[in-house]
């Protein structure tokens, strides 16, 4: 592991997970420095998204440890709440959003989680008085272009849209580390561009990533490190040039002509 | 629906100033609408309070609950003791009576939050015919099983006593003096029903009442956002459980006398009902549906072979034998017939209630057909480019 | 130990009740994924069959009372009786059999129409729509069914021949057991519906495609079978067999227009205990249930638990819910 002199954010090590009879993951090991972007590629079904279930608690792996800065995911008692209170968000693969509220609201709400903590009562507050967090959220939606639809419900979106309203969900809570399993997909290309430039601008600001994505073209625009799963395990890992020539990695992918 | 969520300060007050009036002039209204007398009257600010408060857990975070009679009955027998041993001042009963229903609401809503969906209706089914059961058997008690509990003239109320009022008569609920009989009784109701509104209203604008949303939009999302959906759906339960209870004082401060029957899981069906009829997750449904079946039931239950021959008169008289033939079976005893049918239609037509209608009536005569342009500009941009 | 094997006996037939209702219950929602609120409704519906049957047999008319010599008595006979003497009388007793076999029929009849017309536009829709349209038509079916019969039960009879009671006991070789031949028959017959539910689903390859479709919705609506006429089926299967259900036991409670409202809760709680879509789960929960509930009911256990008897089932339905949730033999 070449950890330089960068910190490690999420340590992963040895882990296992078995569904059925399938191994998913076996004996997995990755380190993710800070401010890094690092992606996850392999074919379908590798395990590429059952890889970031296990680190945000919606998977207990049958053993191996995640840590993040300093705390165990993997212990009997964290819930996915605590996890994403300890700065780790996450866009899924299929959108994960609120689809009867508003964009508006779909955008602010994860405001609230970073504010206000996994609970607060405060049934006789005024919504229209958290001015911060509305102006805070219609800046992120203006840098996705969708401002003047925010007051439309989310579940009319297309899926590429419902996909960035996600990843501006995320965002908003200015996460430590953010997980994102393939923040392009079915995206069109000029929007793909666009999320490419804001994922790029995030990077900038120094927020670690873990980006799974098909797109050749997206990994290698963004990516410091690649890691290339395949059938559970990690076949491959290094600077996106090593891996670009790697021959297990293009076995792997049987004549995928983006490599 | 949920852009009810954004509204101005303003609109806020003047929203309750026209419920207020609305509910303060019912007497007046009612008499047009042939429920101007207050017993009706009572019986729409009591379920109206009932289903608002349903509504905040129902139709917010989408847990349906079969469960709510049981704090309904709870609040009649709180309120009926605290007259018994207190006072005939209804403060101490009701506040007695947000207590006990708020702590049943707190064990049966800790217990029954553990699951989600359909497990979480079938427990508070099996909680609600626990309490119905125990109230006819080893409660008795307290409860005074079938004959139901009554407030007798020789009960202690030591509050009273102690401040030498005089019960005269048969005791009777009553406000520092005010005996809270007839168009008094209603106004009270009337002011618990706007004071719950208001608090209904305030929760609907909040963030806590965006959080209950957003539970029932996703909820796996709202956990992995940070939220811990269980202590926000515990309070939603506790906060409607109050309500119930609230209302089941109400019952019995108009009328002192709690009995078991009001805690049957077909109750709870009844201010479902109410919730769905008029608009579940909106402001001001809840009330409306109550009020309309009220209205109605009243209306249809007096009804009988000979007034709707009355109805049918102009008929040959062949064909109003036949017309009274088919009617007869929805009305009087068989009101429950055109209610069942009634809520299946709006299931089946018009899921979002009467609330709904009222939107499509509105949009179609005000036809503003651009309102989801911006959005199709959206997709239609992305679609050029694909 | 008599009181033991006699409240076992007691909660059998219950048993066999709540087995046969929970039967139907789990099967639609393990094939069709719906939540039927009418089911109990259902139940009801068969144990009024029972009763039309009984009172288009004894129809009757004014005959002559000829053991009243003084004057002119009339009394009401039966025209089964007036036309066919003893034989007419004998088909009355058979009032029971006789609606088992026309409960068949109607039933289905009953549960094809009400998945044609109206649960099949339910697929779609989220459990809470399902429960409560399904709940609206409980209640329309019970209104219905009050105004042509009123709200008092109506008492049905059993055979003459099984009215009497069986001493169980010798057979044990125990004393003074006696229980009345038809909650015996009653367990029998459920144990018989219950098999027959079972040999069908595991025997015939219509069967087979339906616990394949309990096990994995999509992939057998994948393989292009048609999974519509099959639902409609399933549903008419489960109301034919909760109305037989409610048929035989009519002798045991005599019916009223609420039996079906009081029979639904507890039977979800049986579907409950048993799991969410497992048929043996809730044909085991049905009975262990019934014996739970009339073994509770012991006056040696009710003086140290007073009330116990009432809620000992749901107080199952809870713990099981909130220990285990997938009940004693779902899947997860
Ligand atoms: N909860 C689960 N239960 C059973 N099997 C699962 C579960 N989640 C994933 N799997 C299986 O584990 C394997 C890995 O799945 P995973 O979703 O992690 O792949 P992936 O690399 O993300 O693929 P894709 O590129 O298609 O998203 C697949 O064979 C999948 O069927
Ligand atoms: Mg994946």
């Amino acid at each position: 592991m070449s950890a330089e002199n960068g910190n490690i954010v999420l340590s992963i090590s040895g882990v296992n997970k078995t569904f059925g009879g399938l191994q998913a993951l076996s004996d997995i090991n990755l380190q993710i420095e800070e401010g890094k972007a690092h992606a996850i590629i392999g074919p379908n079904g590798a395990g590429k998204s059952t890889l970031l279930n296990t680190c945000i608690g919606r998977i207990r792996p049958d053993s191996g440890t995640i840590n993040f800065l300093g705390h165990d995911l993997t212990g009997g008692n964290v819930k996915p709440h605590d996890i994403n209170q300890l700065g780790i968000s996450r866009v899924f693969q299929t959108p994960e959003i609120f689809p009867e509220l508003s964009i508006l609201h779909n955008v602010m709400t994860p405001a609230f989680a970073r504010k206000e903590g996994t609970f607060s009562f405060n049934p006789l507050n005024a919504l229209r008085d958290q001015k911060g967090i509305e102006h805070e959220a219609m800046d992120l939606l203006a840098d996705l272009n969708m401002a003047d639809v925010s007051r439309h419900h989310a579940g009319n979106l297309s899926r590429g849209n419902k996909r960035r309203l996600e990843l501006a969900m995320c965002l908003i809570q200015h996460p430590r580390l953010l997980l994102l399993d393939e923040p392009t997909a079915g995206m069109a290309r000029h929007d793909t561009n666009r999320t490419i430039e804001l994922l790029k601008k995030i990077k900038a600001s120094g927020m670690t990533k873990v980006i799974i994505e098909h797109d050749m073209h997206v990994v290698f625009s963004l990516a410091d490190r690649i890691s290339v799963l395949a059938q559970g395990a990690i076949i491959a890992e290094g600077h996106p040039d090593e891996i670009k020539g790697h021959p297990k990695v293009r076995e792997a992918y049987l004549g995928s002509a983006e490599i | 629906m949920h852009t009810i969520i954004a509204s101005t300060r303003m609109r806020d007050y003047i929203t309750l100033a026209l419920f207020t009036l609305v509910v303060l002039t019912a007497p007046l209204w009612g008499k047009l609408i042939g429920a101007g007398y207050p017993d009706l009257l009572k019986k729409f600010a009591i379920f109206g309070l009932f289903a608002v408060g349903y509504n905040i857990l129902f139709g917010l975070t989408g847990y349906l609950s079969f469960g709510h009679a049981a704090f309904l009955g709870v609040g009649s027998y709180a309120t009926v003791w605290s007259f018994k041993l207190l006072s005939m001042n209804v403060i101490p009963a009701v506040l007695f009576s947000i207590v006990l229903s708020g702590l049943l609401a707190v064990v049966i809503g800790f217990l029954s939050l553990r699951r989600t969906g359909i497990y979480f209706s079938i427990l508070t089914l099996a909680f609600a015919q626990m309490s119905y059961n125990m109230a006819y058997s080893v409660l008795t008690p307290i409860t005074n099983g079938e004959t139901g509990l009554r407030v007798l003239r020789h009960d202690p109320r030591v509050l009273d006593s102690l401040f030498g009022v005089q019960v005269e008569g048969s005791p009777l609920g009553g406000l520092f003096g005010v005996t809270l009989t007839g168009y008094s009784g209603f106004y009270f109701c009337a002011a618990l029903l706007i004071l719950g509104f208001w608090i209904a209203l305030r929760i609907f604008r909040s963030p806590y009442g965006l959080k209950l949303l957003a539970i029932k939009s996703n909820q796996t999302r709202m956990e992995y956002t940070g939220f811990n959906p269980r202590p926000y759906l515990l309070s939603a339960f506790v906060i409607s459980g109050i309500y119930a209870g609230v209302a089941g004082s109400l019952m019995a401060i108009v009328d002192p006398l709690a009995g078991a029957e009001r805690m049957q899981w077909t109750a709870s069906g009844e201010v479902v009902l109410m919730t769905i009829l008029g608009g579940l997750g909106t402001l001001f449904g809840p009330i409306l549906g109550a009020a309309l079946i009220k209205y109605l039931e009243n209306i249809f239950s007096a009804f009988n072979d000979q007034t709707l021959f009355q109805i049918f008169d102009f008929l040959p008289h062949w064909l109003a034998r036949i017309m009274v033939d088919i009617t007869s079976p929805f009305v009087g005893d068989g009101w429950h017939l055109t209610l069942g049918v009634l809520f299946m239609a709006i299931i089946i037509f018009l899921p979002g209630g009467l609330m709904e209608g009222f939107r499509h009536i509105s949009v179609r005569l005000s036809r503003k057909s651009g309102g989801d342009a911006d959005m199709a500009s959206l997709e239609a941009a992305e679609g050029e480019s694909k | 130990m008599e009181a033991i094997l006699l409240q076992i006996l007691n909660g059998l037939d219950k048993g066999g009740a709540y087995a046969l209702i929970a039967l139907g219950l789990s099967l639609v929602f393990g094939t069709l994924g719906v939540v039927n609120f009418a089911h109990g409704a259902l139940f009801m519906l068969g144990a009024f069959v029972a009763v039309s049957v009984q009172s288009l047999l004894t129809l009757s008319m004014r005959v002559r009372d000829t053991s009243i010599t003084f004057f002119e008595a009339y009394k009401e006979t039966p025209y089964l009786e007036v036309w066919w003497g003893d034989t007419g009388r004998a088909i009355i007793d058979y009032a029971v059999p006789i609606s088992i076999v026309i409960a068949i029929p109607v039933m289905l009849l009953i549960g094809v129409a009400m998945e044609r017309g109206l649960v099949r536009f339910f697929y779609k829709r989220d459990h809470a729509d399902q429960i409560l349209v399904t709940f609206g038509l409980a209640i329309v079916l019970q209104e219905i069914v009050k105004a042509f019969f009123g709200a008092n039960p109506i008492p049905v009879s059993a055979p003459e021949v099984v009215a009497t009671s069986v001493d169980v006991g010798t057979m044990f070789g125990l004393q003074g057991i006696t229980y009345p031949w038809w909650r015996l028959i009653y367990l029998g017959f459920s144990l018989l519906i219950i098999g027959g539910v079972f040999a069908f689903l595991h025997y015939t390859t219509f069967g087979m495609v339906v616990r394949a479709g309990m096990h994995d919705r999509e992939t057998v609506g994948l393989l292009g079978i048609n999974i519509q006429k099959r639902f409609t089926i399933v549903f008419g299967l489960a109301t034919v067999v909760v109305g037989l259900a409610g048929v035989m036991y009519t002798p045991i409670l005599s019916p009223d227009c609420h039996m079906g409202m009081e029979f639904l809760v507890l039977s979800f709680v049986v579907v409950v205990v048993g799991g969410m879509g497992s048929l043996p789960g809730a044909a085991a929960a049905g009975f262990l249930l019934g014996i739970l509930q009339s073994f509770f009911s012991m006056n040696e256990i009710k003086s140290i638990l007073p009330g116990i008897d009432q809620i000992i089932i749901y107080l199952v339905a809870v713990f099981i819910l909130l220990v285990r949730p997938r009940g004693l033999m779902g899947r997860d």
